[in-house]
């Protein structure tokens, strides 16, 4: 053991003075500083740029083709007498609120019952996915088809069966249409919150279970006792970004219903664009899609209040 | 308080086998360990006793009645898990009461509950603080009182104290057998560390390879063990084994590794010259002249004793000694074993061979 030779010791270089350069380059914030400038550059470039550009937008006249001129408030005085604008608030309070309701409730029920013991666990898990991943464009093209007027498959298969004897007017009626687009906008939002929810029911330790099992809990109590509230962090999470975008919808509505009939899909976002690019509107659609904004702040807030860090989920300390 | 009764029990997980029929007595009121090396299945006798594994044949009774296909909640036993599995949302009170919540009990009678369990645990200053506040003692002993505040007939503890520093082991380790001593309850206590077994129990299972090795009282299982495997597995520094030749022509004795001599009281009838394994724990050697020569290789003080490693007859051996010896590495001593203190194994059972 002892007969590895020890390498004779060379003289050691001089030891340098280190320079302000030399404390700069070890200094971690400075490094940090510039880790984010990309990130920095890219949100100022492509979120906050656009943002207040629109806002500035909103107080001006301008038109496509032309420079606009500031005008304060008169694009919201115009709005606030415009029936379209506020049914089209009302539209999006409903699609967001009815549809986030049921993506929870199918949500959560799917998570659930993919976290339990199944054969073809992982294969079904994934089938989940699949309405995510389908480009939106595409999955709302479907949906035109099988809620179209002629050719729906709903309604070819409802009169073969003899139930209806004539076809239904799904995108023609404005209950019909909208209960569609809320239903196009269920089935493309829930395997985003039934996979989350899932990933949060994983994170809950199995001895617990057992420990409700033996303390003599049923099924519905360990639910409601445990799983519920140890889920209530990621729920929350989860909510804040359904709503979200559920919101912020463009794409469902603009390919299925472009807002019609009779206005009863506009969404602000789809009458924003509709006022703004189709009609060339800038001001008024960018006043549209300003008003948007107490809406998101709201929802946000909402979540960040409502739903804060539990006084369990904090740290160790002791207050 | 009841006693339990563990008889002929398997446990199959598919095609494999884990217990090979293990049949335990527990009486009422005793503290019972199962020790063994991981993998043995004494968790999982545990968690069937427990209700939270299937059983595949025989039988578990707790009391008089056969517990097999009673549900978990109704076999009227508290557990505490390795991770403790305390509910992190809520506070140490809730927690403790939660069973009694389920069992629909009246607010005032939770709360009373659940003070006399914090009472005997001191967790009163903690009560309404939640388990990511507690220390990992303090947590320990949450899920203790959530055990002692359902009042059952049976505690099964799944290795409570491996989460633990050493120091506070040894203090909870106390903690625990004095409850014990003070409720009466019947235990259940499972474990892989021997010291934990030895110190805390009435009676000590040895399980190995889903089968029991060996059943007593502490004492009777380090003075007199079974086999080798009990032999290896109780005490530390552990026994050391020598393997050798039994001589019983003449005076007794016994032929260990290139040809070294030690000595035997009374060799077992007709054993000339059978293979046999010498066991010999390492606080029965003393220094004497008319040991056997040993080269010590390495010297272990640790205050109250000194542990010595030695080559005996080729093989390390190791010795402990109260006594404080100026010795070296390098140094020539002669080791002898006490000679009515060494175990005889046979060589392919491994079953003791001397009484």
């Amino acid at each position: 053991m002892a007969d590895v030779a020890i390498a004779p010791r060379r003289a050691k270089t001089e030891i340098r003075e280190a320079t302000s350069w030399d404390q700069l380059k070890h200094n971690r914030n400075w490094l940090g500083f510039w880790f984010m400038v990309p990130a920095m550059g890219f949100l100022i470039l492509f979120l906050a740029y656009p943002l207040g550009l629109g806002i500035w937008l909103s107080f001006t006249d301008t038109k496509i083709g032309r420079v606009g001129q500031f005008i304060g408030y008169e694009n919201y005085e115009w709005l606030w007498d415009d029936a379209i604008f506020w049914l089209s608030v009302f539209n999006t309070l409903l699609y967001t609120f009815v549809a986030s309701a049921i993506k929870f409730g199918i949500g959560l029920y799917l998570a659930l019952l993919l976290n339990e013991n199944m054969p073809f666990k992982a294969m079904l898990r994934a089938a989940v996915l699949i309405p995510f991943i389908v480009p939106t464009v595409l999955s709302a093209l479907a949906f035109w088809w099988i809620f179209d007027s002629q050719f729906s498959i709903i309604s070819w298969s409802l009169k073969h069966l003899g139930i209806i004897n004539q076809n239904i007017n799904f995108l023609g009626d404005t209950t019909w249409a909208r209960i569609c687009v809320i239903f196009a906008n269920i089935w493309r939002g829930v395997p985003f919150v039934a996979i989350t929810l899932l990933a949060g029911l994983q994170t809950v330790s199995p001895s617990l279970y057992e420990a409700a099992t033996l303390d003599g809990a049923s099924r519905w109590q360990m639910f409601r006792h445990i799983t519920y509230p140890l889920l209530t962090p990621i729920i929350a999470v989860v909510m804040t970004f359904s709503v979200l975008f559920t919101f912020t919808d463009f794409q469902l509505i603009w390919a299925m219903t472009r807002g019609g009939p009779v206005n009863a899909t506009h969404l602000m976002a789809t009458l924003s664009y509709q006022r703004a690019i189709i009609a060339g509107q800038l001001g008024e659609g960018a006043a549209i899609a300003s008003a948007m904004i107490p809406f998101l702040l709201a929802a946000i807030m909402v979540s960040w209040f409502g739903l804060q860090r539990r006084k369990w989920q904090q740290g160790e300390n002791n207050d | 308080m009841s006693s339990v009764q563990i008889r002929d029990v398997r446990k199959s997980f598919g095609n494999f086998e884990v217990l090979h029929g293990v049949s335990i007595p527990i009486e009422d009121g005793e503290f019972v360990v199962l020790v063994g090396p991981s993998g043995c299945g004494k968790s999982t006798l545990l968690r069937m006793l427990a209700g939270l594994e299937n059983i595949t044949s025989g039988t578990i009774s707790i009391g008089d009645r056969v517990v097999n296909n009673v549900q978990p909640k109704e076999r009227d036993i508290a557990m505490v898990f390795q991770n403790y599995a305390l509910y992190p949302h809520m506070t140490v009170a809730d927690n403790m009461g939660f069973s009694l919540k389920l069992r629909g009990a009246k607010p005032e009678e939770i709360s009373t509950g659940v003070k006399r369990a914090a009472e005997i645990l001191a967790l009163t200053p903690l009560l309404d603080r939640y388990p990511r506040q507690l220390s990992g003692g303090q947590r320990q002993r949450v899920a203790m009182g959530r055990a002692i505040v359902r009042d059952p007939q049976v505690f099964l503890f799944d290795e409570p104290l491996s989460n633990l520093d050493a120091k506070l082991r040894v203090a909870m380790r106390t903690e625990i057998k004095e409850l014990h001593q003070r409720l009466k309850t019947t235990t259940v206590y499972v474990t892989h560390d021997q010291i934990e077994a030895m110190t805390m129990a009435d009676k000590i299972v040895v399980m190995h390879d889903g089968i029991v090795e060996q059943m007593g009282t502490p004492l009777e299982l380090y003075d007199t063990p079974a086999n080798q495997f009990v032999a290896g597995f109780i005490g530390s520094p552990a026994m050391n084994f020598l393997k050798g030749k039994v001589k019983s022509n003449g005076v007794a004795g016994f032929e260990g590794p290139n040809g070294v001599k030690l000595p035997l009281k009374t060799a077992p009838a007709n054993s000339e010259g059978q293979p046999a394994v010498y066991g010999v724990r390492p606080e029965h050697f003393t220094i004497a002249d008319d040991g056997a020569e040993a080269e010590i290789v390495v010297v272990e003080p640790t205050g109250s004793e000194t542990q010595v490693f030695a080559k005996l007859g080729g093989e390390q051996v190791v010795a402990v000694f109260r006594e404080r010896h100026q010795f070296s590495p390098g140094d020539k001593v002669r080791l002898k074993p006490d000679p009515s203190l060494v175990h005889l194994f046979d060589e392919t059972t491994g079953k003791r061979l001397n009484g």
